[in-house]
Protein backbone atom coordinates (compact mmCIF):
# COMPACT_ATOMS: atom_id res chain seq x y z
CA UNK A 1 0.00 0.00 0.00
CA UNK A 2 1.29 3.49 -1.01
CA UNK A 3 1.07 6.72 1.31
CA UNK A 4 -1.56 9.17 -0.09
CA UNK A 5 -2.44 12.53 1.67
CA UNK A 6 -4.30 13.64 -1.69
CA UNK A 7 -7.70 14.45 -1.46
CA UNK A 8 -10.16 15.06 -4.37
CA UNK A 9 -12.01 18.53 -3.20
CA UNK A 10 -11.69 21.04 -0.39
CA UNK A 11 -15.03 19.58 1.48
CA UNK A 12 -13.43 16.08 1.31
CA UNK A 13 -10.70 17.34 3.72
CA UNK A 14 -12.94 19.71 5.75
CA UNK A 15 -14.38 16.88 7.24
CA UNK A 16 -12.88 16.80 10.53
CA UNK A 17 -13.81 20.50 11.74
CA UNK A 18 -15.97 20.37 14.79
CA UNK A 19 -17.88 23.43 16.78
CA UNK A 20 -15.26 24.86 18.91
CA UNK A 21 -11.98 24.17 17.26
CA UNK A 22 -9.10 26.31 17.59
CA UNK A 23 -7.97 26.72 14.06
CA UNK A 24 -4.73 28.37 12.19
CA UNK A 25 -4.85 29.84 8.89
CA UNK A 26 -1.30 31.01 7.17
CA UNK A 27 -1.03 33.96 5.11
CA UNK A 28 -0.05 37.62 5.69
CA UNK A 29 -2.51 39.92 4.10
CA UNK A 30 -3.64 37.14 1.37
CA UNK A 31 -0.20 36.55 0.47
CA UNK A 32 -0.27 32.82 1.64
CA UNK A 33 -4.13 32.91 2.84
CA UNK A 34 -5.76 29.57 2.41
CA UNK A 35 -9.10 31.07 0.68
CA UNK A 36 -10.29 28.41 -0.63
CA UNK A 37 -10.27 26.53 2.66
CA UNK A 38 -11.53 28.94 4.20
CA UNK A 39 -14.62 28.80 1.96
CA UNK A 40 -14.41 25.25 3.07
CA UNK A 41 -14.84 25.82 6.78
CA UNK A 42 -17.48 28.14 6.00
CA UNK A 43 -19.68 25.63 4.43
CA UNK A 44 -19.08 23.28 7.37
CA UNK A 45 -21.19 25.88 9.00
CA UNK A 46 -19.05 24.98 12.26
CA UNK A 47 -19.30 27.59 14.68
CA UNK A 48 -17.17 29.27 17.82
CA UNK A 49 -14.14 29.05 16.26
CA UNK A 50 -10.87 30.33 17.92
CA UNK A 51 -8.79 31.37 14.53
CA UNK A 52 -5.22 32.33 14.55
CA UNK A 53 -3.44 34.56 12.07
CA UNK A 54 -1.68 37.29 11.46
CA UNK A 55 -4.48 39.54 10.10
CA UNK A 56 -8.39 39.60 10.86
CA UNK A 57 -9.66 39.60 7.23
CA UNK A 58 -10.67 41.70 4.21
CA UNK A 59 -14.21 42.29 2.89
CA UNK A 60 -16.16 39.16 2.19
CA UNK A 61 -13.55 36.68 1.43
CA UNK A 62 -11.67 34.39 3.33
CA UNK A 63 -11.21 35.40 7.27
CA UNK A 64 -13.47 38.51 6.17
CA UNK A 65 -16.34 35.79 5.05
CA UNK A 66 -15.58 33.70 7.77
CA UNK A 67 -16.14 36.61 10.44
CA UNK A 68 -18.92 37.58 8.54
CA UNK A 69 -20.84 34.53 8.86
CA UNK A 70 -20.64 34.64 12.58
CA UNK A 71 -18.44 31.37 13.01
CA UNK A 72 -15.62 32.81 15.09
CA UNK A 73 -15.58 34.07 18.88
CA UNK A 74 -12.42 34.70 19.26
CA UNK A 75 -9.26 36.22 17.02
CA UNK A 76 -5.48 36.10 17.70
CA UNK A 77 -3.57 38.06 16.07
CA UNK A 78 -0.94 41.21 15.56
CA UNK A 79 -2.95 42.97 12.96
CA UNK A 80 -6.45 43.44 13.11
CA UNK A 81 -6.88 46.70 11.66
CA UNK A 82 -6.99 47.05 7.96
CA UNK A 83 -8.70 49.69 5.28
CA UNK A 84 -11.03 47.30 3.50
CA UNK A 85 -11.53 44.95 6.83
CA UNK A 86 -15.70 45.08 7.03
CA UNK A 87 -16.48 42.05 8.87
CA UNK A 88 -14.32 42.21 12.14
CA UNK A 89 -13.98 45.71 12.58
CA UNK A 90 -18.16 45.75 13.08
CA UNK A 91 -18.29 42.78 15.44
CA UNK A 92 -15.27 43.78 17.60
CA UNK A 93 -16.78 47.91 17.63
CA UNK A 94 -20.04 46.00 19.38
CA UNK A 95 -18.32 43.43 21.56
CA UNK A 96 -19.74 40.46 19.55
CA UNK A 97 -16.16 39.07 19.00
CA UNK A 98 -12.96 38.74 21.30
CA UNK A 99 -9.62 39.86 19.87
CA UNK A 100 -5.96 38.78 22.19
CA UNK A 101 -2.99 41.44 20.53
CA UNK A 102 0.15 39.72 20.26
CA UNK A 103 3.28 41.10 18.77
CA UNK A 104 3.85 39.37 15.18
CA UNK A 105 7.59 37.96 15.92
CA UNK A 106 5.68 36.81 19.43
CA UNK A 107 3.05 34.79 17.62
CA UNK A 108 5.24 33.71 15.42
CA UNK A 109 7.46 31.97 18.23
CA UNK A 110 4.51 30.89 20.05
CA UNK A 111 3.53 28.95 17.59
CA UNK A 112 7.06 27.39 16.10
CA UNK A 113 7.92 26.72 20.11
CA UNK A 114 4.22 24.95 20.26
CA UNK A 115 5.48 22.30 16.96
CA UNK A 116 8.77 22.01 18.83
CA UNK A 117 7.25 20.84 22.17
CA UNK A 118 8.03 23.55 23.90
CA UNK A 119 5.59 25.27 26.49
CA UNK A 120 6.82 28.67 26.48
CA UNK A 121 9.59 31.09 26.52
CA UNK A 122 10.88 34.42 27.76
CA UNK A 123 11.06 36.89 24.91
CA UNK A 124 11.91 41.17 25.84
CA UNK A 125 9.22 42.03 23.16
CA UNK A 126 6.44 44.02 24.84
CA UNK A 127 8.32 44.54 28.32
CA UNK A 128 7.26 47.58 29.67
CA UNK A 129 4.03 47.59 27.69
CA UNK A 130 0.51 46.79 28.18
CA UNK A 131 0.51 43.64 26.35
CA UNK A 132 3.05 42.43 29.10
CA UNK A 133 0.23 42.55 32.03
CA UNK A 134 -0.21 40.32 34.11
CA UNK A 135 2.19 37.93 32.35
CA UNK A 136 5.45 36.93 34.62
CA UNK A 137 8.66 38.69 34.08
CA UNK A 138 11.84 37.18 34.93
CA UNK A 139 15.69 38.99 34.72
CA UNK A 140 18.45 37.55 32.89
CA UNK A 141 21.62 39.25 32.75
CA UNK A 142 20.17 42.28 34.07
CA UNK A 143 17.55 42.66 31.82
CA UNK A 144 13.92 41.95 31.89
CA UNK A 145 12.14 39.16 29.92
CA UNK A 146 8.35 38.43 29.67
CA UNK A 147 6.85 34.52 29.69
CA UNK A 148 5.35 33.57 26.58
CA UNK A 149 3.01 30.24 26.10
CA UNK A 150 3.12 28.44 23.03
CA UNK A 151 0.13 28.54 20.49
CA UNK A 152 -1.64 24.74 19.68
CA UNK A 153 -4.31 24.48 17.52
CA UNK A 154 -6.34 21.49 16.20
CA UNK A 155 -6.22 22.60 12.72
CA UNK A 156 -4.11 24.35 10.83
CA UNK A 157 -5.28 25.67 6.86
CA UNK A 158 -2.09 26.71 4.70
CA UNK A 159 -1.75 27.67 0.94
CA UNK A 160 1.67 26.36 -0.48
CA UNK A 161 2.76 25.75 -3.89
CA UNK A 162 3.35 22.06 -4.51
CA UNK A 163 2.81 19.10 -2.80
CA UNK A 164 3.82 15.76 -3.70
CA UNK A 165 1.70 12.23 -1.92
CA UNK A 166 3.69 12.39 0.96
CA UNK A 167 2.97 16.14 2.00
CA UNK A 168 6.23 17.51 0.77
CA UNK A 169 5.88 21.12 0.57
CA UNK A 170 7.27 23.87 -1.58
CA UNK A 171 5.81 27.66 -0.95
CA UNK A 172 6.23 31.03 -3.30
CA UNK A 173 7.99 33.97 -2.08
CA UNK A 174 6.55 35.84 0.51
CA UNK A 175 3.23 33.19 0.44
CA UNK A 176 5.45 31.14 2.96
CA UNK A 177 5.16 33.39 5.62
CA UNK A 178 3.72 31.60 8.97
CA UNK A 179 2.64 28.64 6.81
CA UNK A 180 5.90 26.67 7.33
CA UNK A 181 5.28 26.61 11.11
CA UNK A 182 1.66 26.78 11.48
CA UNK A 183 1.98 23.23 10.07
CA UNK A 184 4.09 22.30 12.90
CA UNK A 185 1.43 23.54 15.48
CA UNK A 186 -2.03 21.86 15.03
CA UNK A 187 -3.08 18.52 15.16
CA UNK A 188 -4.51 18.05 12.30
CA UNK A 189 -2.61 20.03 9.16
CA UNK A 190 -4.72 20.48 5.43
CA UNK A 191 -3.39 22.21 2.91
CA UNK A 192 -4.00 23.56 -0.68
CA UNK A 193 -1.51 23.62 -3.31
CA UNK A 194 -1.65 24.95 -7.25
CA UNK A 195 0.14 21.90 -7.91
CA UNK A 196 1.04 18.23 -7.48
CA UNK A 197 4.70 16.86 -7.85
CA UNK A 198 5.01 13.36 -8.84
CA UNK A 199 7.70 12.23 -5.83
CA UNK A 200 10.11 11.39 -8.21
CA UNK A 201 10.42 14.82 -9.70
CA UNK A 202 10.90 16.51 -6.27
CA UNK A 203 14.33 17.80 -5.00
CA UNK A 204 14.73 17.06 -1.40
CA UNK A 205 16.60 19.91 -1.14
CA UNK A 206 13.83 22.18 -2.29
CA UNK A 207 11.62 20.73 0.32
CA UNK A 208 10.20 23.43 2.60
CA UNK A 209 7.55 21.68 5.10
CA UNK A 210 8.56 18.20 5.06
CA UNK A 211 5.36 15.55 4.78
CA UNK A 212 5.32 14.66 8.90
CA UNK A 213 3.76 17.82 9.52
CA UNK A 214 0.99 17.16 6.56
CA UNK A 215 -2.29 15.42 7.30
CA UNK A 216 -4.36 16.39 3.83
CA UNK A 217 -3.89 17.89 1.06
CA UNK A 218 -6.29 19.10 -1.97
CA UNK A 219 -5.22 21.20 -5.24
CA UNK A 220 -6.85 24.61 -5.77
CA UNK A 221 -5.15 24.86 -9.16
CA UNK A 222 -6.12 28.68 -10.10
CA UNK A 223 -6.51 30.06 -6.23
CA UNK A 224 -8.68 33.91 -5.79
CA UNK A 225 -6.80 36.81 -5.10
CA UNK A 226 -8.33 38.32 -2.31
CA UNK A 227 -7.65 42.04 -3.22
CA UNK A 228 -8.76 41.49 -7.08
CA UNK A 229 -11.57 39.55 -5.59
CA UNK A 230 -12.60 41.86 -3.03
CA UNK A 231 -12.29 45.37 -5.90
CA UNK A 232 -14.73 43.29 -7.85
CA UNK A 233 -17.07 43.08 -5.39
CA UNK A 234 -17.15 39.29 -4.54
CA UNK A 235 -17.94 38.16 -1.61
CA UNK A 236 -18.47 34.58 0.43
CA UNK A 237 -20.91 32.29 0.31
CA UNK B 1 -3.03 75.78 14.40
CA UNK B 2 1.04 74.61 14.29
CA UNK B 3 3.29 76.95 13.08
CA UNK B 4 5.91 74.33 13.49
CA UNK B 5 5.16 71.54 11.19
CA UNK B 6 5.77 73.53 7.97
CA UNK B 7 8.86 74.65 8.84
CA UNK B 8 12.23 72.50 8.89
CA UNK B 9 13.38 70.07 6.62
CA UNK B 10 11.60 68.13 4.49
CA UNK B 11 10.70 64.78 4.38
CA UNK B 12 13.07 63.86 1.97
CA UNK B 13 15.91 65.98 3.80
CA UNK B 14 15.43 64.03 6.55
CA UNK B 15 15.36 60.82 4.90
CA UNK B 16 18.54 61.79 3.38
CA UNK B 17 20.06 62.56 6.95
CA UNK B 18 19.17 58.88 8.06
CA UNK B 19 20.20 57.55 4.51
CA UNK B 20 23.71 59.33 5.32
CA UNK B 21 23.78 57.43 8.37
CA UNK B 22 23.55 53.37 7.31
CA UNK B 23 27.37 51.90 6.80
CA UNK B 24 27.76 49.92 4.02
CA UNK B 25 26.52 46.32 4.05
CA UNK B 26 24.02 47.06 6.50
CA UNK B 27 20.86 45.57 7.24
CA UNK B 28 17.98 47.96 7.78
CA UNK B 29 14.01 47.13 8.17
CA UNK B 30 12.14 50.55 7.23
CA UNK B 31 8.42 51.12 8.84
CA UNK B 32 5.74 52.12 6.60
CA UNK B 33 4.69 55.18 6.03
CA UNK B 34 7.18 58.14 6.34
CA UNK B 35 10.35 55.64 6.69
CA UNK B 36 9.83 54.39 3.28
CA UNK B 37 11.73 57.16 2.07
CA UNK B 38 14.53 56.16 3.64
CA UNK B 39 15.62 53.52 0.85
CA UNK B 40 15.45 56.35 -2.21
CA UNK B 41 18.38 58.56 -1.07
CA UNK B 42 21.36 56.10 -0.03
CA UNK B 43 24.41 56.29 -1.51
CA UNK B 44 25.09 54.69 -5.07
CA UNK B 45 28.82 54.06 -3.31
CA UNK B 46 26.48 51.93 -0.47
CA UNK B 47 24.94 48.46 -0.54
CA UNK B 48 22.35 48.38 1.73
CA UNK B 49 19.98 45.32 2.19
CA UNK B 50 16.61 45.34 3.39
CA UNK B 51 14.57 43.37 5.52
CA UNK B 52 10.69 43.19 5.27
CA UNK B 53 9.47 41.13 8.28
CA UNK B 54 6.57 39.09 6.36
CA UNK B 55 10.21 36.68 5.09
CA UNK B 56 11.91 38.83 2.60
CA UNK B 57 15.53 39.80 3.06
CA UNK B 58 17.13 41.75 -0.20
CA UNK B 59 14.18 43.66 -0.88
CA UNK B 60 13.86 45.88 -3.92
CA UNK B 61 12.10 48.45 -5.01
CA UNK B 62 8.09 48.48 -5.36
CA UNK B 63 6.62 46.29 -8.59
CA UNK B 64 5.78 48.44 -11.72
CA UNK B 65 2.27 47.91 -13.00
CA UNK B 66 3.46 44.94 -15.62
CA UNK B 67 5.51 42.80 -12.39
CA UNK B 68 2.87 42.91 -9.51
CA UNK B 69 2.89 39.64 -7.91
CA UNK B 70 0.40 39.71 -4.90
CA UNK B 71 2.42 36.68 -3.71
CA UNK B 72 5.67 39.19 -3.09
CA UNK B 73 4.65 41.45 -1.15
CA UNK B 74 6.41 44.00 1.53
CA UNK B 75 4.96 44.63 5.66
CA UNK B 76 2.48 46.80 4.43
CA UNK B 77 1.01 44.58 1.70
CA UNK B 78 1.96 46.08 -1.22
CA UNK B 79 3.38 44.15 -3.99
CA UNK B 80 7.57 44.77 -3.92
CA UNK B 81 10.49 43.00 -6.11
CA UNK B 82 13.58 41.27 -4.68
CA UNK B 83 17.12 41.56 -6.16
CA UNK B 84 19.96 39.78 -6.52
CA UNK B 85 21.22 37.82 -3.42
CA UNK B 86 17.80 38.02 -1.71
CA UNK B 87 16.17 35.26 -0.25
CA UNK B 88 12.65 34.24 1.15
CA UNK B 89 12.04 32.97 4.95
CA UNK B 90 8.95 32.17 7.10
CA UNK B 91 7.90 34.68 10.23
CA UNK B 92 9.75 32.73 12.79
CA UNK B 93 13.09 32.55 10.76
CA UNK B 94 12.07 36.28 9.79
CA UNK B 95 11.53 37.69 13.29
CA UNK B 96 14.51 35.82 14.82
CA UNK B 97 16.63 38.04 12.18
CA UNK B 98 14.79 40.84 14.32
CA UNK B 99 14.87 38.94 17.87
CA UNK B 100 17.60 37.96 17.80
CA UNK B 101 20.04 41.28 17.38
CA UNK B 102 20.70 40.89 13.73
CA UNK B 103 19.13 43.54 12.22
CA UNK B 104 21.57 46.31 12.41
CA UNK B 105 18.75 49.43 12.06
CA UNK B 106 15.13 50.11 12.18
CA UNK B 107 13.24 53.12 11.21
CA UNK B 108 9.98 53.79 12.88
CA UNK B 109 7.37 56.82 13.07
CA UNK B 110 6.44 57.76 16.47
CA UNK B 111 3.49 59.23 17.98
CA UNK B 112 5.37 60.14 21.30
CA UNK B 113 9.25 59.33 22.57
CA UNK B 114 10.14 60.13 26.07
CA UNK B 115 13.64 61.27 27.42
CA UNK B 116 14.53 57.44 28.57
CA UNK B 117 13.92 56.71 24.98
CA UNK B 118 10.39 55.06 25.56
CA UNK B 119 8.60 54.75 22.20
CA UNK B 120 4.61 55.24 21.97
CA UNK B 121 3.57 54.30 18.44
CA UNK B 122 0.79 51.17 17.99
CA UNK B 123 -2.42 52.43 19.50
CA UNK B 124 -4.32 55.64 20.66
CA UNK B 125 -5.92 53.14 23.26
CA UNK B 126 -9.05 53.66 20.59
CA UNK B 127 -10.49 51.54 17.85
CA UNK B 128 -8.59 48.36 16.97
CA UNK B 129 -5.29 47.63 19.09
CA UNK B 130 -2.94 46.50 16.12
CA UNK B 131 0.59 46.13 16.43
CA UNK B 132 1.70 44.00 13.83
CA UNK B 133 5.68 43.46 14.65
CA UNK B 134 6.34 47.14 16.15
CA UNK B 135 7.20 45.66 19.41
CA UNK B 136 9.61 43.07 18.21
CA UNK B 137 11.30 45.48 15.70
CA UNK B 138 12.10 48.17 18.84
CA UNK B 139 13.65 45.46 21.39
CA UNK B 140 15.41 43.58 18.68
CA UNK B 141 17.20 46.10 16.22
CA UNK B 142 20.87 47.15 17.11
CA UNK B 143 19.90 51.10 16.41
CA UNK B 144 16.45 52.01 16.57
CA UNK B 145 15.72 55.74 14.84
CA UNK B 146 12.72 57.33 14.94
CA UNK B 147 11.75 60.02 11.72
CA UNK B 148 9.01 62.34 12.69
CA UNK B 149 7.24 65.22 12.87
CA UNK B 150 8.66 67.66 16.01
CA UNK B 151 4.97 68.09 17.12
CA UNK B 152 1.58 66.81 16.76
CA UNK B 153 -0.70 68.31 14.04
CA UNK B 154 -1.74 70.54 16.29
CA UNK B 155 0.98 71.81 17.34
CA UNK B 156 1.62 69.79 20.97
CA UNK B 157 5.14 68.30 21.45
CA UNK B 158 5.90 64.61 20.35
CA UNK B 159 9.04 64.47 22.58
CA UNK B 160 8.29 64.31 26.20
CA UNK B 161 9.57 63.88 29.95
CA UNK B 162 7.24 60.48 30.17
CA UNK B 163 5.48 59.24 27.63
CA UNK B 164 1.28 59.28 27.82
CA UNK B 165 0.05 57.02 24.91
CA UNK B 166 0.44 52.85 25.66
CA UNK B 167 3.99 52.09 24.84
CA UNK B 168 5.70 50.54 22.45
CA UNK B 169 9.01 49.51 24.07
CA UNK B 170 10.59 50.67 26.91
CA UNK B 171 14.17 52.50 26.59
CA UNK B 172 14.43 51.72 23.00
CA UNK B 173 15.05 54.80 21.29
CA UNK B 174 18.60 55.78 19.82
CA UNK B 175 18.23 58.59 18.13
CA UNK B 176 15.07 60.93 16.82
CA UNK B 177 15.15 62.77 13.07
CA UNK B 178 12.57 65.47 12.60
CA UNK B 179 11.63 68.16 11.12
CA UNK B 180 13.68 70.50 13.28
CA UNK B 181 16.00 68.40 14.85
CA UNK B 182 18.06 65.04 15.14
CA UNK B 183 18.39 64.40 18.99
CA UNK B 184 20.32 61.34 20.65
CA UNK B 185 18.55 59.32 23.31
CA UNK B 186 22.03 59.56 26.30
CA UNK B 187 21.60 58.23 29.37
CA UNK B 188 21.35 62.18 30.58
CA UNK B 189 18.00 62.44 28.36
CA UNK B 190 17.79 63.93 24.78
CA UNK B 191 21.17 65.26 23.48
CA UNK B 192 21.48 67.88 19.98
CA UNK B 193 23.18 66.38 17.39
CA UNK B 194 22.04 68.71 14.60
CA UNK B 195 19.55 71.43 14.44
CA UNK B 196 17.47 72.82 11.43
CA UNK B 197 19.27 76.12 10.28
CA UNK B 198 16.74 78.38 10.25
CA UNK B 199 15.88 78.38 14.29
CA UNK B 200 17.19 78.93 17.72
CA UNK B 201 17.64 76.48 20.44
CA UNK B 202 15.17 78.44 22.68
CA UNK B 203 12.68 77.64 19.78
CA UNK B 204 13.64 74.16 19.65
CA UNK B 205 12.92 73.67 23.55
CA UNK B 206 10.20 75.53 23.55
CA UNK B 207 8.49 72.90 21.16
CA UNK B 208 9.84 69.92 22.98
CA UNK B 209 8.61 69.31 26.14
CA UNK B 210 11.52 67.30 27.40
CA UNK B 211 14.67 68.83 28.48
CA UNK B 212 17.46 68.82 25.44
CA UNK B 213 20.99 69.08 25.96
CA UNK B 214 22.48 71.63 23.71
CA UNK B 215 26.21 71.01 24.01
Amino acid sequence: MKINKLFNSVNDVMSDVFDGAVIMLGGFGEAGSPVELIHGLIDTKCKDLTIIANNAGNGKIGLGALIGENQVKKVICSFARSPKSITFKELYENNKIELEVVPQGTLAERIRSAGAGIPGFYTQTSVGTPLAEGKEIKIFDGKEYVLEKSLKADFALIKAETSDRYGNLTYNKTARNFNPIMCMAANQTIVQVKRIEKEENTDPEKIITPSIFINKVTVVSDPIIESIAIDNGETYP
Amino acid sequence: MNEFINIGWTKDEIAKKIANEFPHGSYVNLGIGMPELVSKFVDESKEIIYHSENGLLGMGPPANENELDYELINAGKKPVTILPGGSYCHHADSFSMIRGGHIDYCVLGAMEVSEGGDLANWTTGKGIPAVGGAMDLVVGAKNVFVMSQHTTKDGSPKFLKNCSLPLTGKSVVTRVYSNLAILDVTPDGFKLKEMYEKIDFNLLQKVTEAKIISN
